[in-house]
């Protein structure tokens, strides 16, 4: 005995109802999402885009022999302490440089202290009344202005906000990042070449790989306990380099790379393997002809996508010391470092308004490096890839 | 149960086990590859039961029987390709050029360049058509200048038939051609290694009638170079092409036989019933 399409439509209804609702709520979910990340993006880039401007104050500067002893004396006394005194301390390293300099009195564009700075960006500062007179004044007169902050992407790490830069940060996280790709990366893909191709398939192999997942998901500060221990301790390692730092965060992207990289392997159709072995290739030369070449795309995104994550780590490296006060970029793996998300936790810590912008503004270069290496990894992978 | 029928209908040559019940006389009898006992187990599941077959030189073998009889885990065993699978245990003779197939101090991929493969499915290597050839005899080192390795492109798709068809595009990816020129690719670069056999397994069942006609037509062109061996489960197909015939059911060899007999007057009523149509 059949329905006829108008019983079997009302029974419907209920379950398209349902449907519906699904639907909505998971448009809701991704709306709610979406509205978070604006929301977070948006007042990262509010506050931190003041930090892309630092004050300066055109005032006129006396070179002469006083003025070397004391820089003070180098400008007039209304704006002595308006002007920074990281700029003043130059004042002799340029006369010593410069001999021409001296018994001139130029007229030139002068790094502010921070408080004018925060002053003239509309932010509470500790200026006294006479000076925030002098300052409008020199608003006014076109002698005060917000000009693009060179030093926030030249210089280190400072006690004088206004001299306060990633630059140092950045090197740092460069170095440390080269070190991690240099050791995760051959050592994960052999790995992983190892256990999907030449391994025989038995309770050691899959043991192994029951535990290369599971390290996958283990805290990342105890790889930070593990580096300490290891390298630092037993090893010897100059504590807060990015050698050690690399080798750290090596260690934890390691895993990463051996499950994205056995994956893209085994997406390799095994026609391809046996058309190899069919002509008489040994098994290493299927690997290497063969396989890799046509797995490349989901290594490399595999790869960049670890490294991306290890590069926001700050955990495992405060562990390893690299949160120290950096004022100078690091030059060789050796040398004393510290790493953007580090950079950030340090500013985030310190007193002063100014470095309020500055955290902001580092966790938004921060977030562009990532977005920049998540892109090269979809865009690799699109060149990449190849039909079979 | 061995190859050797109890009560042959007709008197044949002196049988030693492997040998086809009918010997055609004008055809090449030189050992290609002799197998003796051969037996195969898939973990607990024997696969092949004491098989003993002769395979001739420069002839075509056809290798029949219903599905999961075993002619495909056979041919694997003429080229160590069961290697690959992790279960199997061997254990009998194969023999090639007088030496075991099987044995510790044989090179599997020594083996695989005389005794070479064609698959089911077309499997080009992602590259040009140019190194799809070029690649193994390269690797080889049966060709290192250009010059060779132009010419030896050439002679193989040549005898593959293929020359004409794809001589403008040698650098486009093998995988763009049809799946009948793919087949004839895969089949020239079998042969650009000189093998000295081809296995085929059912070479052309992925494929549509033309492009089957056409590599039916190549075997017979092949044979005069190489010894074919190629598993069929079109008994039509194994009338046309084979020279020889051997009728496998639940991983026995129960006949072996000159083509023309097994179909015409076969010796087993389990070959008789198959060929005529009564199970498969």
């Amino acid at each position: 005995m059949s329905h006829s399409f108008d019983d079997i439509s009302a029974q419907l209804k209920g379950r398209h109802r349902r449907t519906k609702r699904l639907k909505f709520m998971s448009m809701g979910a991704l709306a709610l999402a979406a509205t978070f990340l604006v929301v977070f993006i948006g007042d990262m880039v509010m506050r931190g885009y003041p930090a892309f401007q630092q004050a300066e104050l055109h005032v006129p500067v006396t070179y002469s022999e006083q003025s070397q002893e004391i820089p003070l004396a180098a400008v007039e006394e209304d704006v002595r302490d308006l002007v920074s005194r990281g700029w003043l301390r130059q004042l002799p390293r340029d006369m010593a440089a410069d001999a021409s300099l001296m018994g001139q009195t130029i007229d030139r564009w002068v790094i502010a202290d921070d408080q004018v700075d925060q002053y003239l960006k509309g932010h509470k500062s500790h200026l006294k009344p006479k000076q925030t007179a002098v300052l409008d004044r020199m608003v006014e007169n076109g002698t005060a202005e917000l000009k693009f902050n060179i030093n926030f992407f030249t210089t280190g790490d400072s006690k004088l906000p206004e001299y306060a830069g990633i630059w140092s940060a950045a090197m740092g996280t460069i170095l440390t990042l080269l070190v991690t790709l240099a050791f995760a990366f051959p050592v994960g893909v052999l790995t992983a070449v190892y256990l999907e191709e030449f391994a025989p398939d038995n309770r050691f192999t899959q043991a192994i790989e029951i535990n290369i997942n599971n390290l996958a998901a283990v805290p990342s500060i105890l790889f930070g306990l593990l580096g300490l221990a290891i390298f630092i301790n037993f090893f010897g390692m100059p504590r807060s380099s990015p050698l050690v730092g690399g080798l750290t965060l090596g260690l934890m992207t390691l895993p990463v790379i051996i499950i994205t990289t056995r994956s893209a392997l085994r997406s390799v159709p095994d026609t391809i393997r046996q058309a190899a072995f069919g002509v008489g290739c040994s098994r290493w030369q299927v690997v290497r002809d063969h396989v890799l070449p046509l797995s490349l795309p989901g290594i490399l995104t595999g790869s960049i996508i670890g490294l991306a994550q290890a590069m926001g780590e700050t955990a495992p490296l405060i562990i390893v010391g690299m949160v120290a006060f950096i004022p100078d970029a690091p030059t060789a793996i050796t040398q004393a470092a510290t790493v953007l998300p580090a950079q950030i936790f340090t500013w985030a810590g310190e007193p002063e308004q100014a470095y309020v912008e500055r955290t902001a503004a580092g966790i938004l270069v921060l977030l562009s490096v990532l977005i920049l290496l998540n892109a090269a990894a979809v865009m690799l992978r699109k060149k990449f890839e190849r039909r079979w | 149960m061995n190859s050797t029928v109890a009560t042959p209908a007709k008197p044949a040559a002196a049988t030693r086990p492997g040998s086809p019940v009918v010997i055609n006389e004008d055809a090449n009898h030189e050992l290609a590859i002799r197998v003796e006992d051969l037996n195969l187990w898939y973990g607990e599941k024997q696969a092949l039961k004491n098989i003993n077959i002769d395979i001739f030189q420069k002839n075509v073998t056809a290798l029949i029987g219903p599905s999961g009889c075993g002619k495909s885990t056979f041919l694997r065993c003429l080229n160590r390709m069961n290697d690959l699978i992790r279960s199997v245990r061997i254990e009998g003779l194969v023999e090639m050029d007088g030496r075991d197939v099987n044995a510790r101090n044989m090179d599997e991929v020594a083996l695989r360049r005389r005794v070479g493969m064609v698959f089911q499915k077309p499997n080009p290597f992602p590259k040009s058509i140019y190194d799809n050839i070029a690649y193994a005899p390269t690797m080889h080192d049966l060709v290192s200048r250009r010059a060779d390795k132009d010419d030896l492109v050439e002679s193989a798709l040549r005898d593959a038939g293929l020359w004409e068809e794809v001589k403008d595009i040698l650098d486009q990816p093998g995988t763009s051609l049809s799946g009948g020129q793919q087949q004839r690719l895969c089949i020239a670069r079998a042969i650009a290694v000189k093998p000295d056999v081809i296995l085929m397994d059912e070479p052309t069942s992925a494929l549509d009638p033309i492009s089957t006609a056409t590599i039916e037509d190549l075997m017979d062109k092949l044979k005069t170079q190489f010894s074919i061996v190629t598993v069929t489960h079109n008994m039509q197909q194994a009338a046309r092409v084979a020279d020889y015939t051997a009728f496998f059911h639940m991983g026995e060899l129960v006949e072996y036989n000159d083509t023309k007999t097994m179909f015409s007057n076969p010796n087993t009523k389990k070959a008789e019933d198959y060929i005529t149509g009564r199970y498969g």
